[in-house]
C-alpha cells in the first residue's frame, strides 16, 4: 500500500528549484564527538510539509544530522536555517518550540509517565487553549486507539511498535512544522512497518514535513519525495524517489555492505 | 530487661515524628539528587538557615506560621542563587567536582552563620503549646503538629509531581533529560526550580524542628549526614524510598535509645547502611514506580 | 620523557629539599611548627590522592585513617613505659590499616557517589565510636600523652626537639613521596590509572579492578595512618575531631587546590591552604572559611585541575 493511495497524490516540485525558502536549510554543518569529526559539512534542504528520506550505512551521521538540528548536539560550524532564521545556536527546548519535533532512535519514552502523561509533555506550553488540547488529544488517540485505550498506563509498559506510535504522537503534540523521525522501523517486527508507512502519510496529511533517517530501504522509497544520501559525514548524493528503484546501483553504492 | 509497653508506644511516637521531619530534609535532598545528579552536601546548612530566618522573622513579626513561609521562601530563593552561581557552571563535568562545589558552600554558609549570630544557640518559641497525657508523660502537643505538617509537606509535593503540568515537566527531566528538552521544557529553569524546592524544604524543617532544639550553626551537619543514610537506604532518587526509609531509620534509632544513649543510637542507622549497601545497594525500599 | 625534564624535577626537587632541611635553623619556632604540621597534612593528602587523583575515587574517609593511626600511636604512647616510637608507629599503622581494609571491604564494590558518601559515614562511624567510647579513647577530650624519644634501643637515643621533630618528620615524608612516586610508576600504578580513565575497559582486559581498588583504599589508608602517627607525635594528643568527616573534606580540598594526580600537587595544596588560613584568620578571625571558601569553590568551578594540575603529566614521568 502506497503513501500515495492513502491521501491521493501530491504535486511534484522539481528537485532542483524550490518556489518558495525551505522550511529547513541545513548549510556545511560540521560537529565532532572529542576528537572525531563526525559531520564534515553536511548540507540538505526540506520543503513545508515535504517527506524527505536520509539513507546511509550505520555510523555515517545521519542520527547525529538530526541531533545537530534539534540543537542536541552543537555544531563547530556550519548553519541550520528554520523558516529563514537561524536556529543553530538555540537550546534544544527552543528548537522545539519554533517547530521542530525530535523522535529519537530508540523512541524514549518518557517510561514512568503515562501515556496521557508523555503526551502532555508536548501538549502543556504556552500560548495553547484547553479546547485545543483537547482537539488535540482527540485527533491522535484517533489516530492511536491503542493509546486512548493505554492512557492512563505507564509509558515503559507498552510493547516496542506501541512506544513507537507514542513517540510520534507526542512529537504531534507540540503542532510542529517539521518532525525528525530517526529509524522509527529499528526493532520494530515486519508487520508494524507498514503501520510506520500509514503513519508518515498522515503526518503528510496534517501538513507537516518529515525528515526521516532510515536503514528501511523500500520504506523510505515508499514515503520520501526526495532522498538524500550520506557518506562519512558529507551528503554525497540526492535523488528524487520516483527515480529510484530498491535494487538501484545508487542504493547499493551507500548502503550495501 | 522487661521494657514496659508504654516507653516503647512513646518511642515509636517519638520515632515518627523524627522520622517526619528527616523525610521531609531527606525528599528534598532525593528531588535534587534524582534529577540532576548533585550530591548537596550544604543540604544541612540550608536547613540550619532556614531555622535562623524563622528566628528572625519570628522576632519581626511574633508569628510563628509567617516565620515558616518567610523562611521557606527565602532559602528556596537562596538555593536558586547557589545552583546558578556554583552548579549551573558545572554541568558536564565529573560529579566529583559538585559534591566538592556543595561542599565548600556548606563551609561558607555555616561560617557565615556563625559570623552573623554568633556560637550561642538562639530559640524559636513553638507556636502550640501545652501537652497531653501519654501515659507518665506530659507530652507536647506540637510534636505532633511537626509531624503532621511534614507529613503534609511531602503530601503537597507529592500531589504537585503527580498533576499538575510542572510535576509532570520534573518528573520527565528526572527521566530524561535530553528527551525533556526535546520536547520543550525548559529545563534550565527545572532544574533551578528544583533546587530551589528541594532547598525550602529544607528550610521548612528546620523551623519546623527549631523549637525542639537550640538553632545554631551547628545543627545542620548531623541532620544531613542521616538525610544521606536516608537518601541511600531508600533508593537514591525515590522519594517514596526516602520517606519510608526516614521513619524506619528513626524508629529504630527511638527504640535503639531505650538501651544505649542517644548519642550512641545513631550507630544504629550506620549499621542499616552498611547492611543495605551489603546486601540491597539499590535500595531497601525500592517500589516499582516513583 | 627527555632527560632534561628529569634534570630539571631532580634539581628542583634537591633545592626544596635543601631549603625545608635548612628551615628549623633559620625560622622562629612558630613558623618552625607550622611548616612541619604542613609536611604532615601534605602527607596525608598524598595518601588520599592515591584514591582521588590515581584510581579516580573520590573518597572521604581519610579523616577515619588518619585519626586512627593518631589514636593508635596514642595507645603505644600512653601504655608502654617507655614510650616506644617504633610501637607507636607500628600500632598506629597496624590500626590504620584494620581500618582500611574494614572500610575497602565495604565500600568498593560502590561507584563514584556512593562510594564518597559510604566512606564519609564510616568517618562517622568511628567517630561515634571513639567520641562515646570514654572510657577507652577519653571521649571527648582525647588522649594526651609524652613524645617519645627518637631512640633505637642500645644505640642511641635523641630528644625530639622541635628541630629534630621537622627533621624526621621531613625524612619520613620524603621517604613516604619517593615511595608513593615509585608505586605510582610502577605498573600497579599503572593500572590504577587505567581504573581511573575506562574501569569497564580495564576490567574487560581481564584485570580483576575490586582488588586492585582494595590494595589502593588499603595503601592510602596506611599512609594516611602514618600522617596520624607523625601528628601524634608531634602535638602530643589525640582528639575525636580529627576523625570527624570535615577533616575529611578538607584533606579533599587540598588535592583539588594542589592538583590531583601529582602527589606533589596536594602537598603544595596544603600549604597553600594552611597559608591562607593563617593568613585570613589575622584579618577576619574565626570566620576565615568564608573567604576561604569561596576562594575553593572558585577554583573548582575555574581552575579544577588545580594548581599544579598543568604539570601533572610532567610530574608523572
Amino acid at each position: 500500500m502506497s503513501i500515495d493511495a492513502i491521501i491521493g497524490p501530491a504535486p511534484a516540485p522539481p528537485l532542483a528549484r524550490q518556489p518558495e525558502e525551505p522550511l529547513l536549510k541545513v548549510e556545511g554543518v560540521h560537529t565532532y564527538y572529542g576528537k572525531s569529526h563526525i559531520l564534515d559539512g553536511v548540507s540538505l534542504e526540506v520543503g513545508r510539509g515535504e517527506v524527505v528520506g536520509l539513507l546511509g550505512r550505520n555510523g555515517v551521521g545521519k542520527s547525529t544530522t538530526l541531533k545537530a538540528i534539534a540543537g542536541l548536539v552543537h555544531p563547530s560550524q556550519g548553519e541550520v536555517l528554520f523558516e529563514g532564521s537561524s536556529i543553530v545556536h538555540l537550546p534544544p527546548h527552543r528548537v522545539a518550540r519554533v517547530g521542530i519535533a525530535y523522535v529519537p532512535e530508540e523512541r524514549r519514552i518518557f517510561p514512568l509517565l503515562t501515556v496521557l502523561e508523555n503526551l502532555r509533555t508536548g501538549l502543556d506550553r504556552g500560548g495553547i487553549t484547553k479546547a485545543r488540547k483537547t482537539e488535540l488529544l482527540d485527533k491522535v488517540y484517533a489516530y492511536f486507539p491503542v493509546l486512548a485505550e493505554r492512557r492512563n498506563q505507564a509509558g515503559g509498559t507498552l510493547s516496542g511498535g506501541e512506544q513507537q506510535m507514542l513517540a510520534i504522537a507526542r512529537a504531534m503534540m507540540l503542532e510542529p512544522k517539521i518532525i525528525l523521525l530517526d529509524e522509527p522501523t529499528e526493532g520494530l517486527m515486519p508487520r508494524m512497518v507498514s503501520q510506520i508507512l500509514e503513519i508518515i502519510g498522515v503526518l503528510r496529511g496534517e501538513g507537516v514535513a518529515v525528515l526521516l533517517v532510515e536503514q528501511n530501504v523500500p520504506l523510505t522509497l515508499e514515503a520520501s519525495r526526495r532522498i538524500y544520501f550520506i557518506e562519512k559525514g558529507v551528503v554525497r548524493h540526492h535523488a528524487l524517489a520516483s527515480e529510484l528503484q530498491v535494487n538501484d546501483p545508487v542504493i547499493h553504492q551507500y548502503l550495501g555492505v | 530487661m522487661e521494657i514496659p509497653l508504654d516507653q516503647i508506644l512513646i518511642q515509636t511516637i517519638n520515632g515518627i515524628v523524627t522520622g517526619m521531619i528527616l523525610a521531609l530534609v531527606a525528599s528534598g535532598l532525593t528531588l535534587i539528587f534524582g534529577i540532576m545528579d548533585v550530591v548537596n552536601f550544604a543540604h544541612g546548612e540550608l536547613f540550619m538557615l532556614g531555622a535562623y530566618v524563622g528566628v528572625l522573622t519570628l522576632a519581626a513579626t511574633g508569628d510563628f506560621w509567617i516565620a515558616l513561609i518567610v523562611a521557606t521562601l527565602a532559602i528556596a530563593l537562596l538555593g536558586a542563587l547557589i545552583y546558578l552561581t556554583t552548579l549551573r557552571p558545572l554541568i558536564g563535568r565529573d560529579p566529583l567536582t559538585t559534591i566538592l562545589a556543595t561542599f565548600g558552600v556548606s563551609l561558607v554558609l555555616q561560617n557565615f552563620a556563625l559570623w552573623q549570630f554568633g556560637p550561642v544557640a538562639r530559640k524559636i518559641q513553638e507556636p502550640i503549646t501545652g501537652h497531653f497525657q501519654l501515659f507518665y508523660l506530659d507530652y507536647p502537643y506540637y510534636r505532633l503538629a511537626i509531624a503532621g505538617l511534614a507529613a503534609a509537606i511531602i503530601g503537597g509535593l507529592w500531589l504537585f509531581l503527580k498533576f499538575g503540568t510542572y510535576g509532570i515537566w520534573i518528573r520527565a527531566t528526572t527521566q530524561d533529560r535530553v528527551m525533556a528538552q526535546a520536547m520543550g521544557i525548559p529545563v534550565p529553569w527545572v532544574l533551578t526550580a528544583v533546587f530551589a524546592i528541594g532547598s525550602g524544604m529544607a528550610a521548612a524543617s528546620g523551623v519546623l524542628f527549631g523549637p525542639l532544639v537550640g538553632v545554631n550553626s551547628q545543627m545542620g551537619t548531623s541532620w544531613v549526614l542521616r538525610a544521606f543514610i536516608v537518601v541511600v537506604v531508600g533508593g537514591m532518587g525515590s522519594l517514596s524510598g526516602s520517606i519510608a526509609a526516614a521513619i524506619f531509620i528513626s524508629l529504630l534509632e527511638a527504640y535503639a535509645s531505650l538501651w544505649v544513649s542517644p548519642a550512641q543510637a545513631v550507630i544504629v542507622s550506620f549499621i542499616v547502611l552498611i547492611l543495605t549497601l551489603l546486601f540491597r545497594p539499590t535500595g531497601l525500599f525500592v517500589p516499582t514506580a516513583r | 620523557m627527555n632527560e632534561r625534564r628529569l634534570l630539571v624535577y631532580w634539581v628542583g626537587f634537591t633545592v626544596i629539599l635543601a631549603l625545608l632541611i635548612v628551615a628549623p635553623l633559620a625560622l622562629p619556632e612558630f613558623w618552625q611548627r607550622f611548616l612541619t604540621e604542613i609536611l604532615i597534612w601534605g602527607l596525608l593528602a598524598m595518601s588520599s590522592d592515591i584514591l582521588i587523583g590515581y584510581t579516580g575515587m573520590v573518597s572521604f574517609g581519610h579523616s577515619a585513617f588518619f585519626g586512627l593511626g593518631m589514636y593508635g600511636a596514642a595507645a603505644a604512647l600512653v601504655t608502654t613505659r617507655p614510650p616506644s616510637l617504633w610501637l607507636a608507629l607500628a600500632y598506629g599503622l597496624i590500626l590504620a590499616a584494620a581500618v582500611a581494609a574494614f572500610v575497602a571491604y565495604f565500600s568498593t564494590r560502590l561507584r563514584d557517589i556512593y562510594f564518597a558518601i559510604t566512606t564519609l559515614i564510616f568517618s562517622q562511624i568511628f567517630y561515634v565510636i571513639i567520641f562515646t567510647s570514654t572510657a577507652w579513647t577519653g571521649g571527648e577530650n582525647g588522649i594526651n600523652f609524652r613524645r617519645p624519644a627518637f631512640a633505637i634501643p642500645g644505640l642511641f637515643s635523641i630528644r625530639f626537639t622541635p628541630a629534630v621533630m621537622h627533621w624526621f618528620v621531613l625524612g619520613v615524608v620524603t621517604l613516604s613521596y619517593l615511595l608513593l612516586r615509585r608505586i605510582t610508576q610502577s605498573p600497579f600504578g599503572m593500572v590504577l590509572q587505567s581504573i581511573r580513565e575506562n574501569e569497564a575497559r580495564t576490567r574487560a582486559i581481564g584485570y580483576p579492578v575490586e582488588r586492585y581498588k582494595i590494595v589502593a583504599v588499603m595503601l592510602s589508608g596506611l599512609f594516611a595512618g602514618l600522617a596520624g602517627v607523625l601528628y601524634a607525635i608531634q602535638n602530643q594528643f589525640a582528639a575525636p575531631d580529627f576523625v570527624f568527616f570535615l577533616v575529611s573534606g578538607e584533606v579533599v580540598i587540598y588535592n583539588v587546590i594542589g592538583g590531583i594526580g601529582t602527589l606533589i600537587g596536594p602537598m603544595v595544596g596544603a600549604a597553600f591552604f594552611l597559608m591562607l588560613r593563617e593568613v585570613f584568620s589575622r584579618f577576619f578571625t574565626e570566620y576565615y572559611l568564608i573567604p576561604l571558601g569561596m576562594i575553593f569553590i572558585a577554583m573548582v568551578i575555574f581552575m579544577p585541575r588545580g594548581l599544579l594540575g598543568f604539570a601533572r603529566r610532567w610530574l608523572n614521568r
